[in-house]
């Protein structure tokens, strides 16, 4: 009796839970048809387009992909990209995870100081960073060239160089990686004290419990920094359009640089919509290499219950 | 003999100490040398901010100005609109951090408490998202606000902050699925409806993480250059961020003023930082990267 009553109330309320539930995620998903979705099929099919304001547009099938494979700038912006992610990625991610490891040492005075002070760059970001550290690299008048002279070595020239542009920026980068600090940080909080206190009975010297048990325990966390970190470096643009304009001699024409002109100072919404896939496509192939040699170094708590 | 014995745990405890103490004034050393190279560049920049002309580029750089200039700070307060630029900043600020709030709790809401069909689905979506980057949606978004007229105004920096950003939506849910259901079956069974449990339980509950999702909010409005670079163009229409590159000068070494600019631009953000430290560091441990 109470059963079949209670069954179409029930029912009702479970529709009413399901409207109701499309209606709470409705922003995100009008959002993402109009602005995703709608947005990279929209991307996709201008890059099958020439666009330019003094002809008219037209369909020109994937000849934008030809050009740019033969576009000495793009390729130049490519292998620029290339070398700043190579020594960005890898140092952002180690400098953060080596300041993380020295603050989550409990042996010492004032360490939330030193916390606020270590991540104090990574809030400051973009422009007001890059005319900083513009005057900081300054080759002639900057602050580390001084503190190099001190120490006696002739610094370079710095932005002013092909050579040391790039490794200028990567400097940069690292100074501002912060925000991987504090996901180490939280990661090595979460780690549980009696992993060290039974590997220390057993006689584990520290760096056999780095390697053993803090390495391993933080390696979900080194493995999203790595993503996250991977993702951004690719995208690098407002150090080298504010501090260099790209140069000396294209030295710093990054990809996102190179589509910033095409797209919006040449308005060649064609071209430049072709840049961003390929750049897309790059970042998706190494996103999904790291995805999977994580199988290999990346070890999950969960797994050991199994 | 008994002398020995007095001696020897004397002599232990002070190596004990010792032992002790070393360490301690070790690593406190180590940090203290590492966070000169964070904070070195802004001591430079505030103190330039504050020099004489003649004082600005030399070698050894000038530490502590022999008098304090604030031309450099009321020069290009006259040049330039500063003062609507930070009015501007604040506009972008204050909706989107309220558009933020509002769209992603909604979102995040829908995705940790009701049951609906493609749920999981649509969550997988949203997770993809998130490391998706912004240059394959740039060029056509940017089409689009041209189309309705948008372009050089502030509204295509405000109107996304409403369709709930995926990173946020990820964070609240975290944090909502942490909280008991129970709490939901007992307002539910007092007659509270769908948005009554949305609004009166779970939004209270949570103030720490939408504290996470404010403070990222501003800080993200408050630095984004590229938005305003490209739809942008009017310069009394600047928020800060866009302003500040007015003053870049490579040729005439004017860089007092700018760096008392680029002092300016910040400090607000530093001030935030500094009273909502913990809600930085909370949204970290919220997420929990482990997921």
């Amino acid at each position: 009796m109470t059963t079949r009553a209670m069954a179409p109330r029930r029912s009702s309320r479970r529709r009413r839970r399901e409207i109701a539930g499309w209606l709470f995620v409705s922003p995100w998903v009008v959002g993402f048809l109009i602005f995703t979705a709608g947005a990279m099929l929209f991307s996709l099919g201008l890059t099958l387009f020439d666009t330019d304001l003094l002809i008219e547009t037209r369909f020109i099938g994937l000849r934008n992909f030809a050009k740019l494979s033969g576009d000495r700038l793009f390729l130049k912006s490519l292998a620029v990209t290339g070398t700043y992610v190579a020594l960005a990625a890898p140092l952002q991610v180690a400098a953060a995870l080596a300041i993380a490891l020295m603050l989550n040492n409990k042996k010492m005075a004032a360490v939330g100081v030193w916390r606020t002070l270590y991540y104090m760059p990574s809030i400051v970001s973009g422009i007001a960073v890059s005319l900083l550290w513009m005057w900081v690299l300054n080759p002639d008048f900057g602050l580390l060239n001084y503190l190099l002279g001190v120490i006696g070595i002739q610094g370079p020239r710095w932005i002013y160089s092909e050579q040391w542009a790039i490794p200028s920026f990567v400097m940069i980068g690292v100074w501002a990686a912060g925000s991987n600090m504090l996901l180490y940080l939280a990661g090595l909080q979460g780690i549980p004290t009696p992993l060290y206190e039974a590997a220390s009975i057993d006689g584990a010297n520290w760096l056999q419990r780095f390697a053993r048990i803090t390495l391993p325990m933080l390696s979900p966390t080194i493995f999203f920094n790595l993503v996250m970190t991977l993702i951004g470096a690719f995208q690098v643009f407002t150090q080298s359009f504010v501090i260099t304009a790209g140069g000396p001699n294209n030295a710093t024409l990054t990809i996102v640089l190179f589509l910033y002109r095409k797209g919006f100072e040449q308005l060649h919404f064609g071209y430049a919509s072709a840049v961003a896939w390929v750049l897309f496509v790059i970042i998706m192939a190494f996103t999904l290499v790291v995805f999977r040699s994580s199988g290999a170094w990346v070890f999950y708590e969960g797994e050991l219950r199994k | 003999m008994t002398a020995r014995s007095v001696a020897t745990p004397v002599v232990k405890t002070q190596r004990s100490r010792l032992r002790r103490v070393a360490p301690w004034v070790f690593w406190t050393l180590l940090a203290g040398l590492g966070s000169i190279i964070f904070v070195l560049p802004f001591i430079w920049m505030v103190s330039t901010a504050f020099k004489p002309r003649w004082e600005q580029l030399v070698m050894p750089p000038v530490w502590i100005p022999s008098r304090i200039e604030w031309t450099n700070f009321i020069s290009p307060l006259q040049r330039q609109p500063v003062l609507r630029w930070y009015g501007n900043t604040l506009t972008l600020v204050v909706f989107n951090v309220f558009g933020a709030l509002l769209s992603s709790s909604l979102v995040a809401f829908g995705f940790a408490r009701l049951q609906f069909r493609g749920r999981n689905l649509l969550f997988i979506v949203l997770l993809a998202t998130m490391m998706l980057p912004g240059q394959v949606t740039l060029i056509p978004t940017y089409y689009f606000f041209s189309r309705i007229h948008w372009t050089d105004s502030l509204r295509p920096l405000i109107v996304p902050a409403y369709f709930a950003a995926p990173f946020y939506v990820f964070l609240l849910r975290q944090f909502f699925m942490t909280i008991s259901l129970e709490m939901d079956e007992a307002a539910e069974l007092d007659g509270c409806s769908i948005f009554d449990i949305y609004w009166r339980v779970i939004l209270p509950m949570s103030k720490a993480a939408l504290g996470v999702v404010a403070i990222s909010e501003f800080t993200w409005s408050w630095n984004d250059f590229f938005g305003p670079l490209i739809y942008v163009n009017t310069p009394i229409k600047f928020p800060i961020a866009a302003g500040l590159r007015l003053f870049q000068t490579r040729s005439d070494p004017q860089i007092g003023q700018t760096m008392a600019m680029t002092f300016l631009s910040i400090l607000p953000l530093l001030v935030v930082f500094y009273s909502a430290q913990r809600y930085f560091i909370q949204g970290i441990v919220i997420t929990g990267v482990k997921g």
